[in-house]
C-alpha cells in the first residue's frame, strides 16, 4: 500500500486520498463507505449507482455510474442512488394503444421546453429529449427505440426544468411497443408454458428451505456459466 | 423541383393526421414532396412574448439547426400555430444577435445555430414557388358548386412581419380553394380569434368564439369552412357539436383542412379521405354535375 499511487477526490465535500486507476465506487469503499443502496450490478447495467462530479475549476456538473467512471484528481462528487418519482399506474392490456396513453399518464412531458438537460444528464447517452418529444406526438414506437438502453438511474428526472419523469416515459413506451406492435417471440412462450408447469418448482423449494450456511456455500460454489474466450492474436513485437 | 425540408409539428401526428397525410399527397402530386426532418421537436407551442424569455425559443432553434443538418435553408411548415412560433423566433434571432449567442451558450456542447434559417407555410410555397395556375391544371376532381369560407385565425396573418398574407383581408388560402374549382365566399370573421386553448380552461368562451365564426360562415352562404390550424379545427369542430345560442345555421356547415379539399380536387382516393370530406364530395361537389 505504501507504493501505492493515490489521488485526492472529495466524496460529499469531505477529502479523501484514494488510489489512482480506480472506479468511483471502488474508491468510495476505500474510503471507508459501505454499500446497503446505491450499489447493484458493479457492471454499468443495473442502474443503482447514479453519481454526479463536478472537477475543480469546472463549471458544468457531470453524470456517471460510480461502477463505471474512473476517479479524477479533484472531483467532487456525491452518488444520487435514487430518484423520487412515482410511477403512473396502468394495466397495459387495458390500455387503448390509439391514444396518446403516454401524456394521459404522463402529462407534463407537455411541459418540455427542448433545453436537453435531460439527453446531457444520461450515463447512457440515450437521446433523452428526442424521445421524450416523440412521446409528446404519441410515436411509441420511436419512444422504444430511442429509449432501449435505458437502466432507469433516473438522473434524468432528477435534472429536468419540467419535472418529466423521463425513464418511466421511456418503459412505458417500451412496454406499449411491446405489446401492441412486436410478435411474441416463441422462447418466452415456452419458458412461460415451463413455469407454469412448474419445472423449476423443485429447485427453488430446495434453496427456499437451505440453511443460510448451505446457501453461503452453494454461493461460493456456483457454476458460473463460462463465456466464451475470443481467441487472442499474439503481439508481434518488432526487433 | 426539389423535396421540401418538411416540420410536422406534434398535433399533425396526432389529432390533425389528416391534415398531413392530405398535404403530403398533395404536394406529391404537384412534384415538390415533403421531406420530413429526421430529428426534430415540438415548436415551443406558442411564441414567447417576455423579452427575456430566451428559454422558450430554445425549441424553435434546435429545429433550425436540424434543418440545417438536412442540407436546406428553408423549413416548410403546415400547422399554423407552428409557422407562427417558428417564424418569429428565426426571425427573432436573426435580428437579435446577442440572443443568439445566449442560446448558443445555453446549448453548450451541443452545435450552434448560425442563422439563416427561412420558414414558409405551405401555402407560401403553393401560391410563391407553384402558382395557383400550375395548382389548377394539375386539378382531376373540380370542387365546382362548393361554396367555401377560408377561416385565417390568427397565426397565420398576425403579426404583420410574420403574417403571410394581409393581416385582415387575407386571400391566401381562398386564392387556393378557388384555383381548384370551389367558390370562396368572404365573412367578417376570417381573421378572427377562434377562443384557442380557452378551450381548456373556460371552454364556453371558446365556444361562443367559434360557434360566431361558424354562424357568419354559413350566414355568407358557405357549405365549408377550411382551416389550417389543429387548434382552430378542434374548436370550430367543437362548436358543431355543441352549438351554443342561436345556432341553427351551423348544424348544416362542415369544417375540414385545407388540404384536405386540395387532395380531393387533386384525384385522392376517396379511401384515404376523411368522412366529412367523403360527404362534402357526394352532397356539394356532385350535386349540380360536378366530378
Amino acid at each position: 500500500m505504501a507504493d501505492e499511487k493515490l489521488t485526492q477526490i472529495y466524496i460529499m465535500g469531505k477529502a479523501y486520498d484514494v488510489p489512482v486507476g480506480v472506479t468511483i465506487m471502488d474508491a468510495m469503499e476505500y474510503a471507508g463507505y459501505r454499500f446497503i443502496r446505491g450499489a447493484g450490478c458493479r457492471s454499468g447495467f443495473c442502474g443503482a449507482c447514479g453519481t454526479v462530479y463536478r472537477k475543480a475549476g469546472e463549471y458544468r456538473l457531470e453524470f456517471v455510474l460510480a461502477c463505471q467512471e474512473m476517479v479524477e484528481e479533484g472531483m467532487h462528487l456525491t452518488q444520487l442512488p435514487f430518484t423520487p418519482a412515482p410511477r403512473s399506474d396502468y394495466t397495459l392490456a387495458e390500455l387503448d394503444p390509439s391514444e396518446n396513453v403516454l401524456l394521459q399518464h404522463y402529462p407534463e412531458i407537455a411541459r418540455c421546453v427542448s433545453c436537453n438537460t435531460c439527453t446531457k444528464a444520461c450515463p447512457q447517452e440515450i437521446e433523452v429529449m428526442d424521445y421524450i418529444q416523440a412521446a409528446l406526438r404519441g410515436d411509441v414506437a420511436k419512444v422504444a427505440e430511442l429509449s432501449f438502453d435505458c437502466i432507469a438511474c433516473g438522473l434524468c428526472a432528477m435534472r429536468c426544468p419540467a419535472d418529466i419523469k423521463h425513464y418511466h416515459v421511456g418503459q412505458m413506451g417500451r412496454r406499449l411497443h411491446g405489446v401492441a406492435d412486436l410478435a411474441t417471440p416463441e422462447h418466452l412462450t415456452a419458458r412461460i408454458a415451463q413455469l407454469d408447469g412448474g419445472a423449476f418448482d423443485g429447485e427453488m423449494e430446495t434453496l427456499a428451505s437451505a440453511s443460510l450456511a448451505d446457501l453461503k456455500a452453494k454461493y461460493a460454489e456456483r457454476v458460473i456459466e463460462k463465456v466464451q474466450e475470443p481467441e487472442v492474436a499474439t503481439e508481434e513485437v518488432a526487433t | 423541383m426539389t423535396k421540401l425540408a418538411y416540420f410536422p409539428g406534434c398535433s399533425l401526428k396526432d389529432n390533425a393526421k389528416r391534415f398531413e397525410d392530405a398535404a403530403f399527397f398533395v404536394m406529391e402530386t404537384l412534384g415538390a414532396p415533403l421531406e420530413e426532418l429526421e430529428t426534430w421537436n415540438c415548436c415551443g407551442t406558442v411564441y414567447s412574448l417576455a423579452d427575456d424569455d430566451l428559454m422558450h425559443h430554445i425549441a424553435s432553434v434546435r429545429n433550425f439547426i436540424r434543418t440545417k443538418e438536412a442540407g436546406s435553408e428553408e423549413l416548410v411548415t403546415l400547422c399554423a400555430m407552428c409557422y407562427n412560433t417558428l417564424a418569429r423566433v428565426a426571425g427573432r434571432v436573426e435580428a437579435h444577435a446577442d440572443e443568439l449567442e445566449k442560446i448558443n451558450a445555453f446549448m453548450d456542447r451541443e452545435e450552434d445555430y448560425e442563422g439563416g434559417i427561412r420558414i414558409r407555410h405551405i401555402l407560401q410555397v403553393l401560391r410563391d414557388t407553384i402558382g395557383w395556375e400550375a395548382l389548377s391544371e394539375t386539378v382531376v376532381r373540380p370542387l365546382d358548386n362548393l361554396k367555401i369560407a377560408a377561416y385565417y385565425g390568427c397565426t397565420l396573418v398576425r403579426p404583420q412581419e410574420t403574417g403571410i398574407d394581409d393581416m385582415e383581408r387575407p386571400v391566401v388560402m381562398a386564392d387556393a380553394l378557388a384555383a381548384v374549382g370551389a367558390e370562396p365566399v368572404t365573412f367578417p370573421f376570417e381573421a378572427e380569434c377562434c377562443g384557442t386553448y380557452q378551450i381548456v380552461d373556460e371552454p364556453h368562451l371558446a365556444l361562443e368564439q367559434s360557434n360566431r365564426i361558424l354562424r357568419s360562415a354559413r350566414l355568407a352562404g358557405a357549405d365549408v369552412v377550411v382551416t389550417a390550424c389543429p387548434l382552430c379545427q378542434h374548436n370550430l369542430e367543437q362548436a358543431l357539436i355543441a352549438p351554443v345560442g342561436e345556432s341553427e345555421e351551423i348544424k348544416s356547415i362542415q369544417v375540414v383542412y385545407f388540404t384536405e379539399l386540395l387532395a380531393a380536387a387533386l384525384g385522392a382516393d376517396e379511401a384515404t379521405m376523411s368522412p366529412v370530406v367523403r360527404e362534402i364530395l357526394s352532397t356539394s361537389v356532385t350535386a349540380e354535375g360536378g366530378a
